[in-house]
């Protein structure tokens, strides 16, 4: 059973609560961000449905003409576009052909075209003063030295991650951290935690999360409160959200990488926000403040002052007591 | 004069120890910087927990020790004359003493705690360690705390809390031992908490 797909039982309850956590943290304004992108409608809308008819849902229904009868068939989950997720991404408002092959207008459609060439993402949105301030061409040279780049040649491409389908930009938009982190972090666990997927792209044996952090102190809260990324990643200053992803070896292990002063956090999760808001309310690091509290990166800028006023006060009266205390020793031997 | 028995001398070593230990570790945590550190952030995490863990422990040997010894008596705190009897023996400590003059206060058997003792050792023992002990348990499970007291994130105020009682106890702590010096020798009354007897001026 080495090879099966087999969940922990501990694996599915961390999955359970991350999970569990996006419905509470949901904000009312985000919803309505979904409800109005949902209702969006797309010009190529009827086009699209010549394709959606079928990858629309798990099932499709083909014509035996020797039979003469209509027969249901399973579709393929990975061939399944929902609507609802396709009309909300990114990328909307394209018809199907504007990325696939016009060839799949035919059907059945041509077994040549499994094997089609997917776009990357440098082929539309690299070296183009429109997507400028995402520096995708930045991406692109992290992610080069990103041990996924390694697995190119058994298929693991840009769509691995950010499925073309399904895929919004999340931290720019979202006002609620926690469905960022949810978001982020279901996207590594679509692979490293599903076998099958993740089989496709090596031989390793099964990896298993919640083994592979025993280490981690608070597991299910530090998984719940920040992205795999945060610890797996080279920070990079000029981009948003990291793509250099490292070796297990290279991982941050340090607790005080995040929780001290110098948090990385701040230059990784909190880093839109961290812009703006560096030392909110008097804690140093504020940023983070807004979802979360992590020890050692959140101090008190008024009370670390008058502590430490306190203390000086306490050992100087102490001091002066005990100078008086040692001159009247001396006055008394005198 | 046998003053302190010995469950009360047991717990006060170990409660002194307790806080030295969480006051060490608490800063450790407080300051974790990426680099020199005097104690590693992991193994100060650990230690700060077991720490709170065993002073809860402690506390509690205190507090049901009060209530069923006649110890409970000694801090109860009476109002007559209150606020002159502070004054007077911080008058003593801050002049008299260095003048040579009689402690205004003299223990007895029925009464071991001079007025400022009694105020410090109540707010100390009865409100000060409880906030810190229960913020502590808060932040130990920081899933059962309160998320948010006002709109004010409830982790934030837990630590918050958990830092100022944590600070008070040191200042405490650091005039504590001090005073204690001010017996009839610079040791006597450490000895007394060694022996159970207490000497006098």
């Amino acid at each position: 059973m080495k090879y099966s797909l087999i969940f922990d039982s501990r694996l599915c309850m961390v999955i359970a609560l991350i999970i569990s956590i996006f419905p509470i943290v949901q904000s009312q304004e985000s919803e309505e961000v979904t409800k109005q992108e949902t209702e969006w409608v797309s010009d190529f809308y009827e086009e699209n449905e010549e394709c959606l008819a079928c990858h629309g849902q798990s099932k499709y229904t083909l014509y035996d003409e020797f039979n003469e009868r209509e027969v249901n068939k399973l579709m393929c989950e990975c061939r399944v576009v929902i609507r609802e997720d396709y009309y909300s991404s990114n990328h909307k408002s394209f018809t199907c052909v504007d990325c696939h092959d016009s060839d799949y207008s035919t059907f059945p459609h041509p077994a040549a075209l499994r094997t089609e060439e997917y776009y990357t993402c440098l082929d539309c949105h690299g070296y183009d003063e429109a997507y400028a301030r995402y520096h995708f061409e930045e991406i692109d040279e992290e992610y080069a030295l990103s041990i996924h780049a390694e697995l190119e040649e058994e298929g693991f491409s840009c769509w691995s991650c950010h499925n073309p389908h399904t895929y919004k930009i999340n931290v720019r938009n979202t006002t609620n951290l926690h469905e960022t982190i949810v978001y982020d972090n279901n996207i590594c666990l679509d692979c490293h935690s599903d076998f099958e997927r993740f089989h496709l792209l090596t031989e390793r044996d099964e990896i298993n999360i919640i083994d592979q952090h025993e280490w981690l102190p608070n597991q299910a809260r530090h998984f719940a409160n920040v992205r795999c990324i945060e610890c797996h990643t080279q920070v990079n200053d000029s981009i948003l959200v990291a793509h250099h992803l490292l070796p297990k070896e290279q991982a941050v292990r340090l607790c005080v990488e995040c929780h001290s002063q110098d948090s990385r956090l701040l230059t990784t999760l909190y880093k839109f926000e961290a812009k703006e808001k560096r030392n909110k309310a008097g804690f140093w690091n504020g940023a983070v403040l807004q979802e979360s509290y992590v020890i050692g990166a959140n101090r008190n800028i008024y009370l670390n002052i008058i502590s430490v006023v306190i203390f000086l006060i306490a050992i100087t009266g102490i001091g002066i007591h005990i100078y008086f205390r040692s001159r009247m020793k001396r006055a008394k031997k005198n | 004069m046998y003053l302190y028995p010995r469950w009360i001398r047991f717990w006060h070593v170990l409660n002194a120890l307790l806080c030295l230990l969480l006051i060490a570790t608490g800063l450790c945590l407080q300051y974790s910087g990426q680099s020199r550190n005097l104690i590693p952030f992991d193994k100060a995490v650990a230690m700060h927990n077991s720490g709170g863990i065993a002073l809860s422990l402690s506390y509690l040997l205190f507090f049901i020790g009060n209530l069923v010894s006649p110890n409970r008596k000694f801090y109860r705190i009476r109002g007559q004359n209150l606020r002159k009897r502070m004054v007077k023996q911080i008058r003593y400590y801050a002049l008299g003493f260095f003048k040579g003059e009689e402690n205004p206060f003299t223990v007895t058997e029925k009464d071991k705690f001079n007025p400022l003792q009694k105020i410090s050792y109540v707010f100390i023992m009865y409100l000060c360690l409880p906030l810190m002990i229960l913020t502590g348990w808060g932040l130990l499970f920081p899933d059962k705390t309160l998320p948010g007291v006002f709109g004010v994130n409830g982790l934030i105020l837990t630590d918050l809390f958990h830092i100022i009682s944590g600070f008070i106890v040191s200042i405490f702590l650091i005039v504590h031992v001090y005073l204690c010096t001010l017996g009839p020798t610079t040791g006597s009354m450490f000895r007394s908490m060694i022996s159970g007897y207490h000497v006098g001026h």
